[in-house]
């Protein structure tokens, strides 16, 4: 019945005029940087995706708030009364399943990139990291537990996995060209996977409120070739320091892998 | 001279106080030096010798002031003072100052009390704005800075936003359900008086060594249990917020469930009624978890015990579970009355019934029911067990659903309506419903784990929360004081004042929080002091709008006092409206109605010849018994 009383084929054009038009200009941005691991295209795809539904939806509510104040405002002096509608349960169960729909969508795609991203690979590479009120530091299993204060070397296009220890409070790991947050919770550990795709540098952020020093902690990524990181690592002369591996013992109760490496060494 | 002291007021509430607070500090030192112990402690975390005055004080001003009189003595068996109903009503500016059980007077002291917080946490959003304009410190040292964002947030939720849809329901809800008061009178007394106890201690906590509570409002273990002496204060005054929003609640319930005017079935009440049924139900439910947090921190600080200390055996992370599963729902609370008050400022001033009013309605039960099972998406990034973030994923994304319900609905109410903007409340109703559908967006995005992993603990998330908080929450305060302002004072406020505040509020909203959308997924955390100098241009321009926003709230409280002194006299019922809290005069009569009205059809039936809500007593006999009822179709 409304169908008759309103334009809904103008309607709907100038929804998807707007549409277009909002989804074009936010999709010609790239808002997350620069993509420098392998999560970090498909986590902007799924934003991309997103973006386009969005641009939908919020195009649907401005159209539909923009006509009604064009057709339905009351002339001055006015004081009559609408019309008695109370409703039209066709309409409200399209406005229930259509966005149904699109968030079981969304939230099934989400999915996928989560598994995808999340996939372990073959020839990983564990790391430890170490956060305290305000630094970082980062510990090389494989080498011996190698360790290296406030600069994490890494190298490109292997996957990394980060072990991550916090000596008092919670920090959060965060480097955004990679698009990889975690965590980093006193008395456990926690884990996260990426694999970078870049050589160059980054910064690890921390995201996590940790007290005064939080918004200065900080630490340096280089990412870098195999065989240079591979050199680098093999000049570090420290080791992890023993108070930072009580930590990494704890953790073994939950994941074994690096006690055997403590016990090989 | 005695008589002064011991009548219920401001000397017993005073002495009151000292006594208590003295009784507190008495009972530690005693206890310590028994114990062979010294007996002052002043470890960060300790403190007994002021942490226990911080909880009797408030008790003491609480009983000084009179809010435990009538229970104390019917408890004692003492013969309680009948109440001659003396206490009704306020005739001069002073009886706000006193313990008063009438829901009327209630309603105002909440939201005067909570309308100062806001501007107080006002005040110190424009330091931390005033700190970011440029990168680097120049204003307050990072200290000081995690304090006043912490202060900040806590004053706006637990003292503001909260309790001020408690005020606006307080005053309103009883007369639209046709009920002479609420159901617990003393109690909502009590509620109230509780609330500013709250605020003080919040605030108090500046003067704490060590500074303000600066853990932030979730104050996660175990910073918070390590943190100096003000974490404490927020510790305890965040009880007296919960319990006041408890006992609100259980009032409310009560008053909705047993004392609606004969005739209003639940399918007759207007959705500010379920709005604040649903909300009551959350915070009943959910409350006490925040309670719980608080007390377990309060515990690891000074009694250490071990809930949350990692190296004793204690789980960090339990902490984040259960704040979340109160304060998740605690983001309802702190909408859900204002999707009432929207549905009503709408529907009025469209002259039009609400498209859709059973589903409506059902979208607020839907909205209660999923919110307790999404907690976790705010510890997507947390370290949990993993396998719970793509249930609540799932949880959260269908939230959106029960949600868009609503913003379709309120949309279609305008269709073949007649729709009259000369309302400010009308202006922020629709402003609302854009600015909140950006919330909205936002909010299923940050539910998509990939992306949430990303975002998460950002400036993003600070957009986020502003545009439903600010765009949403505060949007809907505003809608609502600017449509019952008539109602409460008998005066109209000045339109065209209104008109200013309203753009200067949706043009200083919209620069401020929508640049923060795109700092923070370019990389800028939230919850920092200095950032890197990429961002200086973007935060620079975000403070002015964020200045601009604060100043034009200037206007509103400019145009609030002036008009309610000075404003033209309002007639009962300026907005034609159904509802039965326009068929009285404005304000009120002392005891609301004289004769408890009848109700006879739904609250929206604008456009239908001779249909009626309510029909007040005495003049029922020539309405007709049966009436036209179309609710749905
Ligand atoms: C469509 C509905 C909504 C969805 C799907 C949603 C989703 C989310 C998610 C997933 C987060 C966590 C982000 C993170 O920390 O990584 C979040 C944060 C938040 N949301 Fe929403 N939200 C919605 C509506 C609301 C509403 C209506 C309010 C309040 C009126 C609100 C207030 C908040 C607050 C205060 C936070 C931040 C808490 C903090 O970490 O300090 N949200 N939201
Ligand atoms: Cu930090
Ligand atoms: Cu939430």
């Amino acid at each position: 019945m409304f169908s008759k009383r309103l334009p809904i084929a103008k309607m709907a054009a100038a929804v998807v005029a707007l549409s277009a038009v909002i989804a074009a200009v936010m999709l010609s941005i790239n808002w997350n940087g620069a993509e420098d691991s392998t999560a970090a295209p498909k986590i902007d795809d799924l934003l991309n995706i997103e973006i386009v539904l969005s641009s939908i939806i919020f195009s649907i509510v401005v159209v539909a708030l923009g006509y009604a104040l064009y057709k339905f405002r009351a002339k001055p002096g006015d004081e009559s009364d609408g019309e008695p509608i109370h409703g039209n349960t066709r309409l409200e169960i399209t406005w229930t399943l259509v966005p149904t729909i699109i968030v079981l969508f969304s939230g099934a795609w989400s999915w996928k990139v989560l598994n995808e991203i999340e996939e372990p690979a073959a020839h990983q590479l564990t790391v430890d990291v170490f956060s305290q009120q305000y630094a970082w530091s980062f510990g090389y299993p494989g080498k011996e537990y190698a360790y290296s204060q406030g600069v994490l070397h890494v190298p490109v296009n292997r996957q990394i996995v980060f072990k991550m220890h916090s000596q008092d409070v919670i920090h959060s790991f965060w480097v955004p060209q990679w698009r990889i947050k975690k965590d980093n919770v006193p008395g456990i550990t926690t884990t996260a996977l990426i694999t970078p795709t870049k050589i160059g540098h980054y910064q690890v952020i921390c995201t996590q409120l940790c007290g005064f020093g939080h918004a200065a902690m900080r630490a340096k990524v280089i990412v870098q070739s195999e065989s240079a990181f591979d050199k680098w690592v093999e000049g570090l002369k420290e080791k992890v320091p023993t108070p930072l591996m009580v930590s990494v013992k704890q953790d073994t109760q939950t994941n074994p892998e690096p006690l055997e490496q403590v016990e090989a060494e | 001279m005695i008589a002064t002291f011991t009548r219920p007021g401001w000397y017993r509430a005073v002495l009151c106080t000292v006594l208590a607070a003295a009784f507190g500090f008495g009972i530690v030192v005693l206890l310590r030096v028994i114990s062979g112990l010294p007996a002052m402690q002043t470890e960060q975390t300790g403190y007994p010798q002021v942490v226990v005055p911080l909880i009797t004080a408030p008790l003491g001003f609480l009983l000084g002031i009179g809010c435990f009189d009538y229970w104390i003595r019917w408890g004692i068996g003492m013969p309680t003072i009948p109440d001659d109903h003396s206490s009704h009503g306020a005739y001069s500016w002073k009886d706000y100052f006193k313990v008063n059980t009438d829901h009327k007077v209630i309603g105002i002291q909440y939201i005067v009390t909570s309308f100062f917080f806001f501007l107080v946490g006002g005040l110190m959003a424009m330091l931390i704005r005033a700190e970011l304009a440029q990168p680097g410190t120049q204003i307050v040292s990072a200290a000081t800075f995690n304090g006043l964002f912490s202060t900040h947030a806590v004053l706006m939720i637990f003292v503001f936003i909260i309790p001020m849809f408690a005020g606006i329901a307080n005053y309103v809800l009883p007369l639209m359900i046709g009920a002479p008061d609420m159901a617990f009178p003393r109690l909502n007394a009590l509620s109230y008086w509780m609330l500013p106890m709250a605020g003080i201690l919040f605030l108090a906590s500046f003067l704490a060594p060590g500074g303000a509570f600066d853990a932030g409002w979730t104050g996660y273990a175990p910073l918070s249990t390590g943190a100096p002496l003000g974490q404490s204060f927020f510790n305890i005054g965040v009880q007296f917020a919960g319990f006041s929003s408890i006992f609100t609640a259980l009032n409310f319930l009560v008053t909705i469930i047993t004392m609606r005017a004969p005739g209003m079935t639940f399918w007759r009440m207007p959705l500010l009624v379920w709005a604040n049924l649903s909300t009551s139900l959350l915070v009943v439910a959910a409350t006490p978890f925040i309670s719980g947090a608080q007390f377990m921190v309060l515990f690891d600080r000074i009694l250490h015990t071990n809930f949350f200390q990692f190296g004793a055996g204690g789980d960090v992370i339990s902490y984040q579970h259960i704040f979340w599963f109160y304060s998740h729902p605690a983001v309802y609370i702190m909408i859900l009355p204002g999707f009432g008050i929207i549905s009503e400022v709408i529907s009025i001033h469209s002259r039009k019934p609400i498209f859709g009013y059973r589903l409506m309605a059902l979208a607020l039960i839907g909205i209660i029911v999923l919110s307790y099972s999404v907690w976790a998406h705010h510890m997507f990034v947390a370290g949990m067990f993993s396998w719970l973030r793509v249930p609540m994923m799932f949880t959260t994304l269908l939230i959106a659903v029960p949600t868009g319900i609503k913003i379709f609905s309120w949309l279609g109410t305008l269709y073949f309506g007649k729709i009259h903007t000369k309302s400010t409340a009308m202006l922020f109703a629709l402003a609302f419903i854009v600015t909140f559908t950006i919330g909205g967006i936002s909010g299923v995005m940050l539910g998509m784990v990939p992306f949430d992993i990303h975002v998460s603990q950002t400036y993003f998330i600070v957009a986020h929360i502003h545009f439903v908080l600010f765009g949403g929450s505060v949007f809907t305060i505003f809608a609502g004081l600017y449509h019952w302002f008539p109602k409460m004072t008998g005066r109209m406020y000045d339109e065209k004042l209104g008109r200013i505040h309203f753009w200067g509020t949706l043009i200083g909203t919209w620069g401020t929080f929508v640049p923060m959308h795109w700092i923070g997924m370019e990389g800028m955390p939230r919850r920092v002091a200095d950032y890197a100098s990429q961002f200086g241009n973007w935060n620079l321009l975000i403070s002015c709008f964020a200045f601009m926003l604060g100043a034009v709230q200037l206007i509103f409280v400019y145009n609030m006092i002036v008009s309610w002194r000075f404003g033209p006299k309002a007639e009962a019922n300026p907005w034609r409206g159904n509802s039965i809290e326009w068929l009285v005069s404005s304000p009120p009569p002392v005891f609301n109605f004289d004769e408890i009205p009848r109700v006879v059809g739904g609250p929206y039936e604008y456009g239908i010849p001779g249909a009626r809500h309510a029909i007040m007593g005495g003049e029922g006999a020539e309405v007709p018994a049966t009436q036209p009822s179309v609710v749905g179709t």
